[in-house]
């Protein structure tokens, strides 16, 4: 990587109008990850933004790196033929409820499950907000949306389970309006070794507005949400008296001393899993923050690695051994 | 060693030019790899020949019905030959599903060998047939009766393998009596076999022992009236050879391709017949620094590899009619974002699953008009096994000259031919080198050179981030741009690119009668039987040209001057006229005929012969 001079969140902006809807999420997930990028100190060159299509694809547009806009629910597939041709990349992917969990959903199984050393931000805004207001495979039963006026029938994704189950090694959840929480968590996923998976809440003022609102309003968000630590106690509400004791796979809420401490880095993904689950009981808080986090090899690394490899076994490869190979006989 | 001591050595030894062997059994019978050797001992001792495995869809169909049979038929010649023969001059059946399946095509008067072992009511009942020796199926036929099943078991008396074990090698002491047949010398697939089975030595012994037993049978010499040999070709150009299959040539050929290019290959690839044996062969190449990528389907396969070519690999996918379809929308945003690229088509029997293990033609509107919206796209057709490397080189070298994608269209019959290839002398290979963008002053992304081809710049390289995408483009910015004359202008651009191909490939040679009235025009596999086709017809007293496209899409210049020269262009086509329907469309003042076979087997020279006199002299 070329020597980075400190850039600042400015420096990511390029000169292009931004053109989401006055209002929509995408803005400040925008923000968040320009000041996550000067904060990390990668230059400029060495990022490359990736995305499917959907509003929250149109993100590469908006950041001075190296970008492709592909196409959709593709994206996870570009993302791996980059990194592996060029592990030295940062990687980000950008894709959205329908683009990732709909059109997309095989590949991101596989992205996930592969290890490839990128960064997958999930913009779930719980409805397709490009084609302008059909539900997505993450609407909860019974929205109404323009194709389902009697309300869904679909039973949705939980984006953070699905992750888990595809046995990704980095799982978190942030809200687009809890900016602080937002950075923090984007640098952890940009920290992490092999596929950083981050679903972001995102209000669509448009065609779901307040989707989130429940949990996310600054008035209810310390009692709604509870945010995972690592290595910190399962604390939360506005007086930070209420815990969350896991009870195998019955968690209960308990007395803040009563809380357990919680730990992402568990080989086995079940307690995530147990966790992720959490707020289907409405009683619960909604988790965010990290749910896993743990290091395996990732598949760019072994890639190059398997021809480092066959090239110390078998030396570098030449032309002529490639032609001149087998059994060859003369014609005189 | 003197000819008197061979087996059979009181037979009348036979000089012949080519000769046409077909081996058939079930797919537990071994009869790919019988084939192949027969072909890499045919290739040793320097005959010219041409392969053509036919095996069926299912990996084992139940035992001895006609759905498990699988075939390999191969014709060796001391002559310059162009195609593995019409119809054997000898057949092997090892059991009767074999038979009733290959004797319609076997010549009169030919040779067939039965495993009479096989032959009993259960086994004609499994292939749902007659008694073979009450209805006339023999007649006609020079018909040799062994009994291998127990031949074998005699020969390999006192074997440590288990009964079952020994009737396995059944099929090396077919291709023993065959070898003696033909004075081929067993010595490569003793080589072969000790080998393969290096960890198991009793197998490579018994297998070996069993050809012997093959070789010599010298009761079985005696039903024969002759004994063949089959000069080596003297008529190739000089030159080092080896036998190559298509889809070897074609692994190569990238590999090698993207070295004159001076970039790594990336292989993003699904599996899918007849194509997988593509992805196999570039994934042990990996000391050449080809990454190979496995990916989820054939979306993601193409994906990844157009990621790869953003990333500054050559990338490349392979597959074969289904996973086309599937490529579609792909292809479209790599001609958008004008990177390199290179497809490669195995062209299967279709439409959908089709018939998997055939072969056909019928991709050809798919590959050059196949997208949405105007998507033009370089096709490349391969003619022959061996030319199959040539134009992978070639379809490396117009994606990254151009910054296109390209398509390279192969079929099933080349893909499983097998022939001998005239090794390429290494300072004739092209250099192609690349040269990647570095310079930030002035860049644009979508700045052009004469030939119309933008920059390619890896990411990675300093200040010229720059964003690329699906969404129309504005002409040199390449920001995102909706307006009208913006987009006809790049539709323009785009078609002009590749129509600037032209300027680098040659007119297609025309062979044959100056003054004939007829063309024979081909594309892709039919070329072997065309060019056989057309010594027929002129061996009638008749006159003929045949010429052969490389270059599908866009098609070369001058064609037009050409066509005009005859009264009518015969175009075969093993689909429904796909290039005689472009033809016309380009061409509308000539006279083209189609003739189509769409049967998932090559044509047969003669009936493309019989088809061009009919023209001819109506
Ligand atoms: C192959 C294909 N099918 C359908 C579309 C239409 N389409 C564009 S975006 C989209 C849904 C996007 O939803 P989501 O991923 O949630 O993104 P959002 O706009 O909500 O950010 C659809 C269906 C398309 N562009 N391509
Ligand atoms: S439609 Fe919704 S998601 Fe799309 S830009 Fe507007 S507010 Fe944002
Ligand atoms: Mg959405």
């Amino acid at each position: 990587m070329s020597e980075a001079k400190t850039l600042t969140k400015k420096d990511f902006k390029p000169d292009q109008d931004v053109k989401w809807c006055p209002g929509c999420g995408d803005y400040a997930i925008l923000n968040a990850v320009q000041a996550a990028c000067a904060n990390i100190g990668t230059s400029k060159e060495n990022v490359v933004f990736v995305s499917g299509i959907g509003c929250s694809s149109r993100f590469p547009y908006y950041m001075d790196t190296y970008g492709f806009h592909t196409i959709h629910g593709r994206a996870p597939a570009f993302a791996t033929g980059i990194k592996a041709s060029n592990p030295d990349l940062t990687v980000w992917l950008v894709t959205g409820d329908g683009d990732g969990l709909s059109i997309g959903g095989n590949h991101l199984a596989h992205v996930l499950r592969r290890n490839v050393d990128i960064n997958v931000l999930l913009f779930n805004n719980e409805i397709y907000g490009l084609t302008k207001g059909q539900y997505s495979p993450t609407s909860p039963r019974g929205r109404r949306t323009k194709t389902s006026p009697m309300g869904s029938v679909d039973r949705p994704f939980n984006p953070v389970s699905f992750a888990l189950g595809c046995n990704a090694t980095f799982v978190a959840r942030t809200i687009d309006t809890h900016i602080k929480h937002m950075t923090d968590v984007l640098e952890a996923a940009a920290a992490h070794k092999g596929t950083s998976f981050v679903e972001i809440y995102q209000n669509c003022v448009i065609f779901n507005d307040g989707a989130f609102d429940d949990i996310s309003e600054k008035s209810v968000r310390d009692d709604k949400t509870i945010d995972l630590r690592a290595g910190e106690k399962l604390v939360y509400g506005k007086e930070h008296d209420k815990g969350i004791a896991m009870r195998g796979f019955d968690p209960q809420i308990v007395s803040a001393a009563d809380a357990d401490v919680w730990d992402p880095t568990r080989e086995s993904s079940a307690a995530a899993f147990t966790m992720s689950a959490l707020d289907q009981d409405p009683k619960m808080p909604s988790p965010i923050g990290i749910f896993r986090s743990v290091e395996t090899t990732t598949f760019d690394a072994d890639m190059s690695a398997q021809i480092a490899q066959a090239v110390q076994q078998k030396g570098e490869g030449q032309i002529k051994d490639l032609i001149y190979a087998g059994e060859t006989w003369e014609v005189r | 060693m003197t000819k008197t001591q061979e087996p059979g050595a009181e037979l009348p030894l036979q000089q012949q030019d080519s000769v046409v062997v077909r081996f058939a059994g079930d797919s537990g019978d071994g009869m790919q790899i019988t084939g192949g050797q027969f072909t890499s001992t045919s290739a040793a001792v320097g005959n010219d020949l041409a392969t053509l495995p036919d095996f069926p869809a299912e990996i084992r169909a139940p035992a001895g019905t006609r759905a498990g049979v699988s075939g390999f038929q191969l014709c060796f010649s001391s002559k310059d030959i162009h195609t593995p023969g019409d119809r054997p001059d000898a057949l092997v059946a090892m059991n009767p599903a074999a038979l009733v399946v290959n004797i319609k095509d076997l010549k009169p008067g030919g040779i067939l060998v039965i495993n009479t072992g096989a032959f009993n009511d259960k086994e004609y009942k499994k292939a749902k047939m007659a008694d073979p020796y009450t209805d006339g199926t023999f007649e006609g036929y020079r018909l040799i009766e062994v009994d291998i099943n127990k031949r074998v078991a005699e020969a390999l008396e006192g074997s440590p393998l288990k009964p079952k074990d020994v009737q396995r090698c059944k099929n090396f002491y077919t291709l023993g009596l065959m070898y003696w047949l033909y004075s081929r010398p067993m010595q490569p697939t003793e080589e072969f076999l000790n080998k393969k089975f290096a960890k198991k030595p009793e197998l490579a012994e018994a297998n070996i022992k069993a050809m012997r037993a093959g070789f010599n049978a010298g009761d079985i010499h005696q039903m024969f009236q002759a004994r063949y040999q089959v000069a080596k070709c003297t008529e190739l150009p000089a030159g080092t050879y080896r036998n190559i299959m298509g889809n070897e040539a074609v692994a190569l050929g990238l590999t090698v391709g993207a070295k004159l290019c001076g970039v790594k290959p990336f292989l993003g690839s699904y599996p899918i017949t007849p194509a997988s044996t593509i992805l196999e062969a570039m994934a042990a190449q990996k000391h050449h620094d080809v990454m190979t990528f496995q990916a989820e389907d054939e979306i993601a396969a193409i994906c990844s590899a157009i990621g790869a070519s953003f990333a500054g690999r050559l990338g490349i996918t392979t597959t074969s009619g289904p996973g086309l379809a599937l490529k579609t929308e792909a292809m479209g945003l790599a001609v958008m974002t004008e990177l390199p690229l290179v497809i490669v088509d195995v062209q299967r029997g279709g439409p959908s699953t089709g018939l998997p293990t055939k072969t056909e033609q019928a991709d050809l509107l798919q590959a050059v008009f196949g997208r949405n919206g105007e998507a033009p796209i370089p096709v490349i057709a391969v003619s022959t096994v061996a030319d199959a490397f040539d134009c992978a080189i070639e379809a490396c070298r117009i994606a990254t000259q151009y910054m296109t994608p390209v398509l390279l269209l192969t079929d099933g019959y080349i893909a499983n031919g097998s022939e001998p290839w005239r090794l390429p002398k290494l300072e004739d290979l092209p250099d192609l080198k690349v040269n990647f963008r570095t310079e930030p002053e002035g860049f644009l992304p979508y700045s052009r050179d004469d030939k119309g081809a933008r920059p390619w710049v890896k990411p990675g390289t300093p200040g010229m981030q720059h964003r690329i995408g699906g969404l129309e483009k504005a002409h040199l910015t390449g920001d995102v741009c909706y307006d009208a004359e913006n987009h006809e202008f790049m539709i323009h651009a785009r078609q002009e690119k590749v129509m600037n191909v032209r300027e680098t490939i040659k007119t297609p040679e025309v062979h044959g009668d100056k003054d004939a009235e007829l063309l024979m025009l081909g594309w892709g596999s039919t070329y072997g039987p065309i060019a056989d086709a057309c010594e027929m017809i002129r061996g009638k007293g008749h006159k003929v040209a045949r010429m052969h496209l490389r270059h599908v899409w866009p098609l070369p210049k001058g064609l037009d001057e050409i066509f005009s020269r005859y009264k009518a262009v015969l175009i075969p086509e093993m689909n429904m006229g796909q290039l005689a329907r472009i033809l016309r469309s380009e061409y509308p003042s000539q006279n083209f005929l189609s003739y189509s076979k769409v049967q998932g087997q090559p044509f047969h020279s003669s009936e493309l012969a019989e088809k061009a006199i009919s023209v001819l002299e109506n």
